[in-house]
């Protein structure tokens, strides 16, 4: 077991790992974040998207460990208190959701895109941003212009 | 129309969890004690087990026990079921090979279940499984579907010698060949319906828990029909009797058809949680998935339409093969049988249709419905012959298929299916409009100049959905009855839960079905729960698949609300002091006619309980109403959608340029998340038009068995699409639905494959038509040009 300490959704936490925990685990199994989702344990799907100091990060193949020190912020971190983040409200209002088990991956990935490349997102843009993320209820049809409008509240939000 | 009633676009009361990562999905379930299930699975498509030695696992710290099939024997485990019974041609029963939780003496597919071990950590499980030693004699595996009932083939099953689970048929083959004799010109196509995982997000997962004072199993799973999977593991299985199973299946992420049936794993789950006196939890990995997750379509048909001068359909010839895979899993008998055959006729009049289905065992996972089940073969089988018997005859495709559409109702095919309403002419103008059809000359000429190959394809689908009523599905060999339940319970304070027997998995019901109830009952949206997806709240219910929860889930709720209001209306008869005939309810309100004598819908509830207001012995107290509806028919959506697009023929990419669809799918609870289910629809099909495939080597090794090696269609693959809808109410159910879940599913694979054979100028594209099947396919088109 090997000792482990990281901010998670601004709180400090510690605990003894066995090191082969990949950060997932931690989340779901130590933390009891469960909004943070396991789909294909190959980094192929982005169901498992967290943000590491702030850059997207697939938790599925990311070891614990490795987060040593870390800021990292999950799908619960988001809202602030019961106001839902720009785009959490964005994948609402467009139907940007089915089953709900890419939606916190999707969300993830968006805001850390918006943080990259701004508010003013095309289609086209947020189609190959979203190489890493899988969906299989919505076609992206809604996700495409969640993103896009979520992008526009944030850049609003951020003025 | 209310802002939250029937016809708006609520945005979805279950989202909020969703999107603040509050969600609660099987693998999300912890119970105290849990240990951990892992399964040692055959790496062989075919192979005796002689023995399996897992005394080094069993050494391993944290390691509880190994269970084999010998344990499963001993404890008198019973096998998978398939529940459809098919009889072949000469009525004899299809052939079902036993199907054991886990392998007794042979394992027939890669994946299947040859033990489970259990542990303290999933960890150490899967370390353990890694030092069981099963000794196999490897056989020779029979892996293909076409050939798979060739003489000398090796034998999955004893049961059937030629790995023939049935030959079926439907139709007259006689009047069918007579119209093959007068035709005037006869369309003839091979065809392959690739094989295809569903891969819902969530992969599933499992929790078996066994409680020893009062007896009773629960078991947590990734269910789209619990209660089928209760009646199952009791009835068949005999894991425990119903009223000591308790199934939930919680939120869940996805289904497509692959969540339906009842798999080894759960089985073993809930019954080793008796045995190791601990609760069992195991959730597969995305490789697990694709080897073991029921699969989708697998047909190879040839296929024959025959005409006449004028170019009326005379009839269809259709010999289909259909890979079941190793077992027959829950429903499988059933999907290419009568969910296939009875759409063969699709919008068309076809005065003779003839079809024979060979069900074959091969060595690979179980095939079982995948969203469309049946019906996108039969879509896609129909949907090319008309597509290439208008380009052989020289007639445009769109008028050819107006010319032949069914216009008078109820339209009676020679396949069982009494159509009962629809437009489709007006589906089809409206779809030709939107996609600006009169100018895809134009447009193909810029591309040409660009040196781009552009295509058109049409699909003008009809699908049955809400397979109903329960007689005459048993009557086809169902084991089940094809209702739906609904209990509506009013609270003293007026609001009101609803208990459905429907699941929902993506589809929104806790927004649609809290519309219906508040649209009817005159309350708030916010006041109305919906409950599913478990066996100790809701008593019995058949579940979600088939496009059925609108159509024949909500029709249960519209039934039992009609119940609540009468009895409402006798409560407020005594409290208003009239007679219950003169009471109206309107708006929330009941009210006296023609005075001002009301009571508000709360206030009337909270009447009916503390029944102050009437004898409790002429009255019974309270305001809760059940019931139980069997619909009259299936329903029939129908539509048209066209794909347009563009090949380069320099590298095979192929980019659709523009879809669009029309569906008519009668009345619509929340046109948002219809919309929703088209476009995920769509980008399914697309998917097994142009991406996926699982490919088994001649070893019966899946060669596509994670998301590296099979491609599932992401963002950049795709486009928005548009979508218009027609409406034309279902006579057969009160709402009017017909059902929205699969269409684009079933819709969009022919009209890829029509406007990728448009553009390339021949009928060669097989699916997936992948960047090398679209560059071999474009050469042959350019060198044609080349050429003149």
């Amino acid at each position: 077991m090997t000792a482990v300490s990281m901010t998670v959704n601004g709180q400090i936490v510690s605990a003894d790992i066995d090191p082969r925990t990949l950060l997932v685990q931690f989340l779901r199994e130590q933390l009891r974040l469960t909004g943070t989702h396991v789909g294909c344990d190959t980094s192929q799907c982005g169901c498992c998207v967290v943000h590491v100091n702030g850059d997207a990060l697939k938790s599925c193949t990311t070891l614990a460990l490795t987060c040593d020190g870390a800021q990292i912020v999950t799908i619960e971190g988001l809202a602030t208190g019961d106001v839902l983040h720009p785009m959490q409200a964005a994948f609402r209002e467009n139907h940007g959701l089915q089953c709900g088990f890419c939606t916190p991956g999707m969300i993830m990935t968006a805001v850390e895109l918006v943080r990259r490349k701004g508010a003013n997102l095309d289609e086209h843009t947020i189609r190959e941003e979203l190489e890493g993320n899988l969906c299989r209820c919505t076609g992206y049809h809604n996700i495409v212009k969640a993103i896009a409008a979520g992008a526009q509240a944030m850049g609003a939000a951020a003025e | 129309m209310t802002a939250t009633g029937i016809g708006a676009s609520v945005r979805r009361k279950e989202d909020f969890r969703f999107i603040t990562g509050k969600g609660r999905y099987t693998d999300d379930i912890n119970r105290p004690g849990q240990t951990y299930a892992f399964f040692v699975r055959s790496p062989h498509a075919h192979a005796a087990i002689n023995g399996i030695d897992a005394s080094a696992a069993l050494k391993m710290k944290g390691v509880l026990a190994v269970l084999t099939g010998d344990d499963i024997a001993a404890d008198k485990v019973g096998g998978l079921i398939c529940g459809w019974m098919i009889h072949s041609k000469d009525g004899s029963p299809m052939k079902a090979g036993a199907h054991p939780a886990l392998a007794q003496g042979k394992v027939r597919y890669v994946g299947d279940h040859v033990a489970v071990v259990i542990a303290e950590t999933y960890t150490i499980a899967r370390d353990a499984a890694e030092k069981v030693v099963v000794d196999y004699t490897v056989l020779p595996a029979n892996a293909d579907t076409a050939s798979a009932a060739r003489p000398g083939a090796p034998v999955v099953h004893d049961v059937a010698p030629d790995n023939m689970v049935y030959d079926w048929k439907l139709g007259e083959k006689e009047p069918t060949d007579a119209a093959f004799a007068k035709a005037a010109h006869v369309t003839t196509l091979e065809i392959v319906n690739n094989r295809l995982v569903p891969n819902p997000m969530e992969p599933r997962a499992a929790v078996g828990d066994y409680d020893e004072g009062s007896e009773c199993f629960t078991l947590y799973t990734t269910s789209q029909n619990p209660h089928v999977a209760r009646l199952v593991l009791s009835a068949f299985i005999g894991i425990a009797p119903e009223h000591k199973l308790r199934v939930i299946a919680p939120d869940v992420g996805g289904g497509f058809g692959s969540k339906i049936f009842i798999y080894a794993e759960e089985t073993i789950c809930v019954w080793a949680a008796k045995k190791v006196r601990r609760p069992v939890k195991w959730t597969s990995d995305r490789t697990e998935a694709f080897l073991a997750d029921a699969h989708g379509r697998d047909h190879v048909t040839h296929a024959q339409l025959a005409l006449d001068a004028a170019g009326k359909i005379l009839g269809l010839r259709v010999k289909t093969t259909a890979n079941l895979g190793a077992y027959l899993s829950t429903f499988s008998s059933a999907v290419p049988t009568y969910l296939y055959a009875p759409l063969l006729s699709g919008q068309y009049n076809i005065p003779a249709i003839y079809a024979e289905v060979d069900g074959v065992y091969t060595n690979t996972a179980p095939v079982d419905a995948y969203r469309g089940a049946g019906r996108p073969e039969a879509t896609f089988v129909i949907e090319r012959l008309m597509e290439v018997a208008a380009r052989e005859i020289g007639r445009d495709p769109a008028e050819f298929r107006r010319q032949n559409f069914v216009t008078t109702f109820p339209h009676q095919t020679p396949v069982i299916m009494c159509y009962d309403g629809g437009d489709y002419p007006q589906a089809l103008d409206k779809a030709l409009e939107l996609a600006d059809y009169a100018n895809i000359g134009k447009r193909k000429a810029e591309s040409a100049r660009k040196g781009l190959l552009r295509g058109i394809g049409i699909s003008a689908y009809i699908e049955a959905c809400g397979i109903a009523p329960s007689a005459a599905v048993g009557s086809l060999g169902a084991g089940v009855g094809l209702w739906e339940s609904a209990e509506i319970r009013v609270n003293p304070v007026g609001t009101v839960e609803v208990l459905t027997g429907s699941h929902s998995h993506g589809q929104g019901h806790e927004t649609t079905f809290a519309q219906l109830v508040s649209d009817r009952l005159g309350i708030s949206i916010d006041n109305v729960a919906i409950i599913h997806g478990d066996t100790d709240k809701v008593q019995m219910g058949m579940g979600t698949y088939g496009s059925r929860s609108g159509a024949v889930g909500m029709s249960a709720i519209v039934k039992a609300l009609d119940k609540i209001e009468a009895k409402a209306k006798k409560v407020a008869g005594h409290v208003l002091e009239a007679s219950p005939e003169d009471i109206e309810f309107k708006d929330g309100k009941f009210s006296v006619k023609g005075t001002d004598k009301a009571i508000d819908f709360a206030s009337l509830a909270l009447q009916a309980y503390v029944a102050h207001k009437f004898s409790g012995q002429e009255l019974e107290p309270g305001l809760k109403e059940g019931a139980f509806y069997d619909p009259t028919n299936f329903t029939f959506p129908a539509g048209v959608h066209i794909c347009e697009l563009e090949i380069d023929p320099q590298t095979g990419i192929v980019t659709i340029d523009k879809w669009t669809a029309v569906d008519d799918f009668g009345n619509l609870i929340n046109p948002m998340i219809v919309e929703g289910q088209v476009h995920g629809g769509i980008a399914q099909g697309v998917g097994q038009a142009l991406f996926e495939g699982a490919v088994y080597n001649k070893d019966g090794q899946l060669l596509t068995a994670s998301y590296m090696d099979y491609q599932m269609p992401r963002a950049g693959d795709l486009l928005s699409y548009d979508i218009a809808v027609t409406n034309t109410p279902c006579p057969s159910n009160p709402l009017g639905i017909k059902g929205c879940g699969e269409a684009g599913a079933i819709a969009s694979p022919p009209a890829v494959i029509n406007a990728l054979t448009d553009a390339v100028g021949h009928e060669d594209v097989p699916m997936p038509a992948t960047p090398q099947v679209l560059w071999r396919a474009a050469q042959r088109a350019v060198q044609k040009i080349a050429a003149q």
